[in-house]
């Protein structure tokens, strides 16, 4: 199995036909993604070379998914357009977007999400700001290098990308059913708890690596959520202890505010949740190293 | 961005939330003539990012123009909670009868925008919380919704505002709600909104962060900046389109990617506990592009702070490929040297992930005298610590 992304995933890219779109598009369809179309109002009609591949370019992500059966889309267009195109993709209904895009104005995040949650959410929304997912061996929807490691039995979710590839290096030789990076944004469609739940209910999971850092309350939420709902043993790791009161460290979400979000904060929540808690993430991938067997 | 008083209440102006009228300055001798303007009585306003500036002595009642020069030269200068005041506001003076808080913000736990309000402003709002909470009502905004003129009703229903300026608060409310939207705004407090004796309802002390994401659409928000404020390190990265911000350490960190980089500094810290407690010296994540410029860029940053005595590079090659980002580090290197700066701190290296021995042979080949490698991050960081230590 895996969650949210498998092997029968028929995947659309928004923005493909941009840079950033293109030399993505490339990487999921050379690790196997399913990739059926791109969307391009301006370009509608035509189909595009893809190292041999020959993907058609449609006009609205409806049209996409009537011509083909697409499943998910993932989006590339630039900041300024992502609300647009996460609510085309919404009122189309594709059962999965997920949101590449960094530098999304939270007004606009905050909007399409109340926008979804009107619509009857009938779309799961990952990111902004996010590397997307893998599901090994399987699909492949965003940017996370599929040649890291292979599929296995471990479930990934992260708020950050480059951690995210270090925790499946660390881990390569196990492997992993899915990893979801969920984004470093202050307003994100897909929680902790999202994929924590997902995973609980994967029969090819059997343990899962939680990655955090500073910022909001999501990773309390997460150890209360896994304390009362989670029987799989869980890893945590969180990023921030160093980082001073205020200051905005790379992700618009990771800042402490106050006494508020701090890591000290979420690592106390987790493990008095029974999550196992790394020092470093070289540590953390140990813990779930002695955890598997 | 956080703004000072004086721009939050330029803001509130410009989308007609009522404000006393008011003059920001940064001299003493010109208070007399603003105070003059104002009609003789004006309050003197120190203007810094920080609460609790009127127990520090930082806002004064000048009683005439002469009083008004008097009270700026005793605020500018002042220390206040570790932030110096250089600019003072003057201000009308008002009648106050009541005082009342309002704001909106996001909140991020139910990803949606939240009302509060209490008829208990002046204070501050935290303390109403803890000790009275249900004198602060909270209210939900739909972000779709915004604040509707039912909405603006339920919120002030709730605070339980007085019958009799009911209309008038939720007026207002709309009003903030615009200045929340169009300027895509993270919060936009007023504390306090008072009543004057004559019944107006006028916002007398503002705060407003503004999402630094939306910039592109707000072109009038780079004006807004406190450049004089910034570290020159900090200043001097971003215009350089780099993600840094300067720590009190001596080790310091170049790494691509947000996640990385925080937890880079974490480990140096740990690493420097067996290493007579030296710290990380700065976050500073190049992203995954990393080419020899934006590595050469940051490196000159992180070798020009004075503090740093160690430099840890820390890369995982997602996207991006070790074999760039070790001939980004020779080349930037070669770079600093032909522009006649003297690279003297030792720097450790640790590549990971795509490419990691192409990437690893490549800085062998080099053999830069002050470059070394470790394999691990772990390692590295304690080698990093250990170096900073020495010097």
């Amino acid at each position: 199995m895996a969650i949210f992304l498998t092997k029968d995933s028929k995947v659309i890219v928004q923005g493909m036909t941009g840079s950033e779109g293109m030399k993505h598009t490339r990487r999921m369809l050379a690790s196997g993604t399913d990739i059926v179309g791109g969307v391009n109002p301006r370009k509608a009609g035509t189909t595009v070379d893809v190292d041999g591949t020959e993907v058609p370019v449609f006009g609205t992500v409806k049209e996409a998914i009537e011509a083909t059966g697409a499943d998910v889309s993932v989006i590339f267009v630039p900041p300024a357009f992502t609300k647009s195109a996460v609510i085309e993709a919404i009122d189309a209904e594709i059962p999965l977007a997920v949101v590449i895009t960094e530098g999304v104005p939270v007004h606009d995040t905050a909007n399409f999400w109340a926008y979804n949650n009107q619509k009857g959410n009938k779309t799961r929304i990952i990111g902004p700001n996010c590397p997307g997912l893998i599901s090994p061996g399987q699909s492949n929807a965003g940017i996370i290098p599929a040649d890291i490691t292979k599929a296995g039995r471990i479930g990934l979710v992260s708020k950050s990308g480059t951690l995210t590839y270090q925790m499946m290096y660390e881990l390569s030789d196990i492997g992993f059913s899915s990893a979801v990076g969920i984004g470093g944004d202050p307003v994100i469609g897909t929680t902790h708890i999202d994929a924590l739940q997902a995973f609980q209910d994967d029969p090819e999971t059997d343990i899962i690596v939680m990655i955090g850092e500073i910022g909001g309350d999501a990773e309390e939420r997460a150890a209360a959520y896994i304390k009362e709902h989670i029987t799989k043993p869980v890893v945590g790791y969180v990023a921030g202890f160093t980082a001073p009161e205020g200051k905005t460290m790379g992700h618009a979400g990771a800042i402490v505010s106050g006494s508020s979000g701090t890591a000290q904060a979420k690592k106390e929540a987790l493990e008095a949740a029974g999550v196992k808690v790394g020092k470093t993430p070289s540590e953390t991938a140990r813990l779930a190293r002695q955890l598997i067997g | 961005m956080d703004l000072f008083e004086y721009q939050a209440r330029d803001l509130f102006a410009k989308h007609g939330v009522p404000v006393l009228d008011g003059e920001v300055i940064e001299t003493p001798e010109a208070a007399a003539a603003v105070a003059e303007r104002l009609g003789g009585r004006a309050v003197v306003k120190a203007q810094v990012k920080v609460g609790g500036r009127g127990k520090a002595g930082g806002v004064k009642l000048a009683a005439d123009p002469a009083d008004a020069v008097e009270k700026a030269r005793a605020i500018l200068g002042m220390d206040i909670k570790g932030h110096t005041v250089h600019k003072v506001m003057l201000a009308q003076t008002a009648d106050i009868k009541e005082e009342y808080y309002v704001s909106f913000l996001l909140d991020r736990t139910n990803r949606t925008f939240l009302a509060m309000a209490s008829v208990q402003g002046g204070v501050e709002i935290e303390v109403v919380a803890e000790e009275n909470p249900e004198a602060l009502a909270k209210i939900s905004v739909d972000a779709v919704e915004g604040v509707t003129p039912a909405k603006a009703a339920e919120i002030v229903a709730a605070a339980k505002f007085p019958a009799e300026i009911a209309d008038q608060v939720a007026e207002v409310l709309q009003k903030l709600w615009t200045v929340f939207i169009a300027e895509d705004a993270l919060l936009v407090e007023v504390n306090p909104l008072v009543k004057t004796g004559d019944g107006k309802i006028i916002a007398l002390d503002g705060k407003v962060s503004l999402d630094a994401n939306a910039d592109f659409r707000q072109p009038e928000h780079e004006a807004l900046e406190d450049k004089a404020a910034a570290n020159p390190l900090e200043a001097k990265a971003k215009e350089k389109g780099l993600n840094y911000v300067k720590l009190e350490g001596e080790v310091g960190i170049i790494g691509n990617g947000a996640g990385l980089v925080m937890s880079t500094l974490d480990v140096v810290a740990y690493a420097g506990e067996n290493h007579g407690g030296v710290k990380p010296a700065n976050f500073l994540d190049i992203g995954g592009g990393a080419s020899a410029e934006v590595m050469a860029n940051g490196l000159e940053i992180i070798l020009g702070d004075p503090d740093v005595k160690s430099v840890f590079v820390n890369v995982f090659g997602g996207i991006t490929a070790c074999d760039a980002v070790a001939n980004g580090i020779v080349q930037a290197l070669e770079l600093l040297s032909s522009k006649g700066e003297q690279v003297t701190k030792p720097l450790v290296v640790r590549l990971d992930g795509n490419n990691a021995e192409l990437g690893r042979k490549i800085l062998t080949d080099a053999n830069h005298p002050l470059v070394q490698q470790v394999d691990t991050m772990d390692g590295a960081a304690d080698k990093a610590a250990e170096l900073a230590a020495a010097k």
